[in-house]
């Protein structure tokens, strides 16, 4: 499933970061890589961008950018 | 003997500290504030300890030294050029994994690396244990633990990165990242073909240069032609291939695999290293965040914050300020007495008193606005902020994070505008230095609260409030007709850590206060001091005009007229005459008074162009004033206070001066709405200059903003005439 169809207080294990050039990468080096667990904390007011934690801390992300990374055992 | 000197770089992610344990070691101030992102240049600070002249360098934070962003490049730059003798890796110890991420490639460019563990106190409130031994063990490297805010560790801290940068290790022979057996082959092979061609020179070390050309890094790319030349053509078609080749084999760009062996490498680490003891705890900063960026009051309360930041600023700082103002009305009257008669006491009490004097009043309305800003940026407030307001700037083409320049511009343009080099993207950081100066900076905020206070008495802080909010708003529609036109591009994404509330530290603020009123002051005994004599001798001169009337002559007529009737009538009628005497020589040295100051050289200034105003309904004392304020806005208000206040000697104060003059509410509303949007002042100017690298920028920002600040003066003083106001 698609990390952005992921519900608030949902965990899951992050499968692929697809997209392309600086932002993917940056995305990968911040942590959300394949194989780290996230847990989505919430959604901005106006539903965009969303809060989750990775690793410890708290990353935020568009709902756009959060459409090309697939996760694994969603619960 | 002079002291042998040494560099140290302080390094790290954002937000870890380093400019806290910067400050501490050196003992300076520079600005610490709890979101990512606060220096965006290095700061250089110099202290003598054990035997050794320290040169202490702050870096921006970063997450990896591939460049992201203007400020990472910054850091990455100085670690790579200037080869510091040691590289202290600050490490937020609450974070550990991460910033690992950043310390495995500090450690493959092959410097001297030692960590310190700041943030101690929060890893260990939240049960996190750090086997520091085993972590030094792993990775072959001091580590000391500190605490930034509480100058904890930092003396040992120094000391061991002395210790180190004295002792002559090979760091070549350190424990790196090893990569899959793939990404090593490819690194061997393009090793050894770097050595069968001896004539290639490389601009950094060989290990390090081919990972990055690996990666396809262009700067380092760009770096290798420089050096290397034709055979850099050679080395980057060999890289190539192996780049296809590894692409092939992984079915992902080797870039990405590589991302991925160093996680791989740091999670090994992390197991053996962090135990985290697992209670169920209470996350305060968390629940904070339940409130503050909740789905249905999240926004209400945002919008009290800024509302709540301007009402203190205005009602708070009016206490203050009324004090200031009595002040010095009483200096000057004082003066005024005790000083004969001169061309001197004119200088002084016209000119300098009444510039600066008029200004200085509202250094507590301006210390409470940076206070409140201080407080988002302290707290960690700002970067939710950011989180909130990043769908209504996505709409208008920009980032969230475009949103901390623009509030923080309310404060001061030029930090505001330097703090766009946390944007990545280009288009999106030249957009928001083009609207960041329409967010009213605080030098601004003399000329409304004079202008509104006069003429909107009552309702001064709304009209205010809403001259604010134009500028917002006129940000906005700038920002979203840039977008579709001269900067069209794709939107930058918006990928931002979110750090912990924090309890802002007293001693910060205060400093931060101090700093500020030190600023500010100075700029009064500078600035300010040298436009108010420069305004006050243009207008001053020339002492002999060619009167369009003989004065004298008429005054003197006036007394001998009313002095025959005085002789004639008799009690009351006598006092009344009297009255009417002196009224009618007022009135004559008004008369007198003001064609000799539209006569002096300010005046002849003035009158130039005066015609570009009069349809703004602004005079020419009001036109001089916007002129000079381009040097600093706050000297508006100086030259309103000399001109309007030499022009008629009957009233003591600029209020009284400016509602016996011309000016009208719709008048002066106009000039207030071209005080907001028109050219910004030339600190900012010099600023935008530097961020843009571009004068065509330059000059295309003042231009359109002087340009829409016309046009919106003229809408509102014609618009306002139309309907009758
Ligand atoms: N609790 C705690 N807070 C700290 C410590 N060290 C620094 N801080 C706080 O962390 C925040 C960030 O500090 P800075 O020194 O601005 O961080 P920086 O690394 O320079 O950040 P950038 O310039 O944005 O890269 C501030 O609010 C500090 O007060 C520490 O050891 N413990
Ligand atoms: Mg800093």
């Amino acid at each position: 499933m698609l990390l952005s169809e992921m519900k608030e207080g949902q965990t899951g294990v992050i499968d692929r970061v697809g997209g392309n050039g600086a932002l993917r990468r940056r995305i990968l080096e911040m942590g959300v890589l394949k194989g780290s667990e996230i847990y989505i904390e919430k959604y901005a007011p106006l539903k965009d961008p969303l809060e989750m934690i990775v690793k410890g801390y708290h990353l935020s992300l568009r709902v756009e950018e959060a459409a090309q990374i697939t996760v694994d055992d969603v619960k | 003997m002079p002291q042998k000197s040494l560099t140290i770089a302080l390094a790290g992610n954002p937000n870890s500290g380093k400019t806290t344990i910067f400050n501490n070691i050196t003992g300076t101030r520079q600005k610490v504030g709890n979101w990512p992102g606060v220096t965006v240049e290095k700061k250089e600070g110099i202290v003598s300890k054990y035997g050794y002249e320290l040169k202490i360098i702050d870096l921006p934070g970063t997450y990896s030294l591939t460049p992201f962003s203007v400020e990472e490049i910054i850091a990455r730059d100085f670690v790579l050029d200037e080869c510091p003798d040691v590289v202290i890796d600050i490490i937020d110890a609450s974070n550990l994994e991460r910033s690992l991420y950043l310390a495995t490639q500090l450690r493959e460019i092959d410097c001297k690396v030692l960590f310190a563990l700041n943030m101690a106190d929060i890893a260990s409130t939240r049960g996190i244990k750090i086997d520091a031994e085993k972590l030094s063990e792993l990775l072959d490297l001091p580590i000391v633990f500190t605490i930034g805010n509480k100058n904890e560790g930092i003396d040992a801290l120094l000391k061991k990165a002395v210790e180190l940068a004295g002792s002559d290790i090979d760091t070549s022979g350190k424990r790196k990242v090893k990569y899959n057996k793939d990404i090593e082959n490819s690194i061997s092979e393009l090793r050894s073909f770097i050595e069968k061609n001896s004539g290639i020179s490389l601009p950094y070390k060989t290990r390090w240069t081919i990972i990055k050309l690996l990666e396809n890094d262009e700067i380092v790319k760009e770096r290798v032609f420089q050096k290397a030349g034709d055979q850099g053509r050679n080395i980057i078609q060999e890289v190539q291939l192996h780049r296809e080749l590894l692409a092939d084999r992984f079915n992902d760009d080797p870039e990405i695999v590589m991302t991925d062996e160093r996680y791989g490498f740091i999670a090994g680490i992390i197991k053996e290293v962090l135990t985290t003891i697992t209670k169920q705890r209470i996350d305060i900063s968390r629940n904070i965040d339940l409130v503050l960026t909740n789905r249905f009051i999240g926004f209400p309360i945002f919008i009290f914050f800024i509302w709540a930041m301007f009402q203190l600023t205005f009602s708070l700082g009016a206490y203050p300020m009324e004090w200031l103002d009595t002040s010095v009305n009483w200096f000057s009257m004082s003066l005024d007495g005790l000083l004969p008669d001169s061309l001197l006491k004119d200088l002084v009490i016209n000119g300098v008193i009444a510039g600066v004097g008029s200004v200085i009043v509202f250094l507590p309305n301006i210390l409470i606005l940076f206070f409140c800003i201080a407080l988002f940026e302290d707290t960690g407030y700002m970067s939710r902020a950011a989180f909130l307001m990043d769908r209504i700037m996505h709409l208008i083409g920009l980032h969230g994070k475009s949103f901390i320049p623009m509030l923080m511009g309310f404060g001061c343009s030029v930090p505001a505008i330097m703090a766009t080099r946390t944007l990545e993207s280009e288009k999106d950081r030249i957009l928001t230095i083009l609207i960041t100066p329409f967010m009213s900076c605080s030098a601004k905020l003399p000329i409304y609260i004079v202008l509104a206070g006069i003429f909107f008495s009552a309702e001064a802080g709304t009209v205010i409030f809403c001259i604010y909010f134009a500028g917002i708003i006129l940000a906005i529609v700038t920002g979203r007709l840039f977008r579709s036109t001269l900067l069209r591009g794709a939107d930058a994404p918006f990928v931002m850590e979110l750090p912990p509330y924090r309890v802002p530290m007293v001693k910060s603020l205060i400093i931060h206060m101090w700093d500020r009123s030190k600023m500010f002051l100075k700029k009064m005994g500078g600035v300010i001091l040298i436009g108010s004599v420069v305004i006050w001798t243009l207008s001053a001169f020339p002492r002999n005009i060619q009167y369009s009337h003989d004065y004298v002559a008429e005054t003197n007529s006036v007394i001998a007229l009313y002095n025959t009737e005085i002789t004639t009538a008799n009690g009351l009628d006598r006092q009344h005459i009297e009255k009417k005497r002196d009224a009618a020589i007022a009135e004559l040295e008004m008369a007198r008074k003001s064609e000799k100051m539209e006569k002096s050289y300010m005046g002849r200034i003035g009158k130039i162009l005066a015609p570009v105003f009069a349809p703004l309904g602004i005079d020419w004392r009001g036109s001089v004033a916007l002129l000079t304020g381009f040097v600093a806005k706050e000297i508006v208000v100086s030259t309103m206070g000399i001109l309007y206040l030499a022009g008629d000697k009957g009233s003591d104060t600029l209020k009284n001066a400016l509602l016996s003059s011309d000016m009208t509410p719709l008048s002066a509303l106009a000039m207030m709405v071209f005080v907001l949007l028109y050219l910004p002042c030339l600190a900012t100017v010099a600023t935008i200059k530097q961020e843009t690298g571009s004068f065509k920028w330059t000059l295309f920002s003042i231009t359109y903003s002087t340009s829409l600040a016309w046009v919106a003066a003229f809408c509102v003083f014609q618009g306002g005439k139309i309907i009758g106001l």
